[in-house]
């Protein structure tokens, strides 16, 4: 019997007091820091913590936070929402996807809004039921939105094996998985942000392994902390990157090891590879194009593929985000939400103008909500 | 999207290969198409995602940072208390 309860885990990494004596820890160490620290927490799961428990008031000014592009909704560009909703526009047609993603705004309107005027689309609570729905409905097309960091990725690709090995042959996949090292080399490549640390996502580190940020120490001399999402993981994850700058170090350091290893998960890493491949290019919304930072079905399940099949009726021009929004400059790392004219006034979690606002991950979202902390 | 709340498995069904777990109080089911079977047993913790458990939360590894922070908080409460005692010492205020 493990000693372990579950209560411990529930509030132990939540505890204020450790969260407090933490901060203290770390302040009494940053008096040593030779600069001010500009972590970028790459997760939009980070981001939600760091606000709502106030992280940034615990510490000293001269650590500041940057927002990273890591909600799998914010980066989703208005084309891409666009193919969701022609899809679901198709005659006979079942549109699935997950959580947030149905509030996005695409160019004219959102997936909720659709739905609202009578068009069959449903978010899911977990892509498996993708398989049920299209098994109910044997005379409808059914089209799974896939979306998402590594996180989800093996989801996916667990859905799509269930399909062949189950012979359904009415379930297609529109995907939209992406990848968090292309996109934070693209950040650091560019250099405006000026980060000089990362706090790395805990979910995706725990499928992929914390491997796949080697690259930043290496190539940009960059300390990367994974860190996993309780408040009390973030802190650790920040007094580990204080000491590394102290130090004069730039290593990849797992802070969140009862969950992530330098490895990750295998067996999801093999079913991702076994029907996915990388793909050359993947617009981001308000970052752009970077090469090779999304994924798409392997060529041998082109007739899985909803972007091939019904690739006639996608529209394939970028379209920009509203030109008030600046959810592009924010994902990287170069403004704050309250930089934004229509922050909280136009742009609310309930009317959001832009993709940073809609997600409980987005930036603005998380700015929104605790913005009473922050005051 | 991402919660990182434990969960307890609380049954296996290797037929269907599907978990029950218990999330603070809320009984759901988890796909273990991404975990080897055999790694994951009645009473361990789990993450789950979008309905699949991702991965076993290491309990030894759990405890044992949860013992850090406990110590962390026990000598930094000393130091506090210390800390309180000498600024209180050097209160330019004091008799005011
Ligand atoms: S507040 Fe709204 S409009 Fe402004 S940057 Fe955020 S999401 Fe975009």
């Amino acid at each position: 019997m493990s000693e372990l309860q579950l209560k411990d885990l529930y509030d132990g990494f939540r505890n204020p007091d450790t969260i407090r004596s933490l901060a203290k820890q770390i302040a009494d160490e940053a008096k040593n820091l030779k600069m001010p620290l500009r972590i970028m927490e790459v997760c939009g799961g980070h981001t939600h913590t760091i606000m709502k428990y106030g992280l940034p008031q615990l510490l000293p000014d001269t650590i500041s936070f940057i927002h990273g592009p890591g909600c799998p909704v914010c980066i989703m560009p208005k084309e891409r929402i666009d193919h969701a909703i022609a899809l679901a526009k198709m005659e006979n047609t079942i549109l699935l996807t997950l959580g947030d993603m149905i509030r996005v705004p695409g160019s004219k309107t959102s997936l909720a809004q659709e739905r609202a005027a009578g068009y069959d689309i449903r978010p899911l609570y977990t892509p498996m039921d993708a398989l049920k729905i299209a098994k109910e409905n044997p005379d409808k097309r059914v089209v799974f939105f896939a979306i998402g960091f590594e996180t989800t990725t093996p989801m996916t690709a667990a859905v799509i094996k269930a399909t062949i090995e189950q012979n359904i042959t009415n379930l297609f996949f529109h995907i939209n998985h992406v990848l968090v090292p292309p996109a934070v080399d693209a950040i650091m490549a560019d250099g405006k942000a000026q980060i000089n640390a990362f706090i790395g996502p805990s979910h995706v580190s725990v499928i992929s392994g914390a491997k796949i940020y080697q690259p930043l120490p290496d190539k940009y001399k960059t300390p990367v902390v994974v860190s996993g999402f309780e408040p009390v993981d973030v802190l650790q994850g920040i007094l580990m990157i204080v000491r590394q700058q102290v130090q004069e170090r730039a290593d990849l350091e797992i802070e969140y090891t009862r969950s992530v290893t330098m490895e990750g998960n295998t067996i999801a890493q093999k079913l991702i590879d076994t029907y996915l491949q990388p793909r050359s290019h993947f617009r981001w919304r308000g970052i752009g194009d970077i090469p090779d930072s999304a994924l798409e079905i392997r060529p041998e399940f082109a007739y899985l593929d909803a972007e091939k099949i019904f690739g006639d009726i996608l529209p394939n021009e970028p379209i920009d985000d509203h030109k008030l929004c600046i959810c592009g400059t924010i994902l990287k790392g170069l403004a704050k939400p309250m930089e934004c004219k229509v922050f909280g006034t136009a742009c609310t979690p309930n009317t959001p103008l832009g993709s940073c606002m809609v997600s409980s991950e987005g930036a603005c979202n998380a700015y929104y909500r605790y913005a009473g902390v922050l005051a | 999207m991402c919660l990182s709340i434990p969960s307890k498995v609380v049954k296996i069904d290797s037929e269907s290969n599907i978990a029950i777990v218990d999330t603070m109080g809320v009984t759901r089911k988890a796909g273990l198409e991404l975990v080897e079977k055999e790694d994951i047993k009645v009473g361990d913790y789990v993450l789950i995602h979008i309905g699949f458990v991702m991965n076993k939360i290491d309990d030894e590894d759990a405890l044992e940072s949860l013992k850090v922070y406990k110590e962390i908080l026990e000598i930094m409460d000393e130091d506090e208390r210390q800390k309180l005692v000498l600024e209180d010492d050097n209160c330019e205020n004091r008799g005011a």
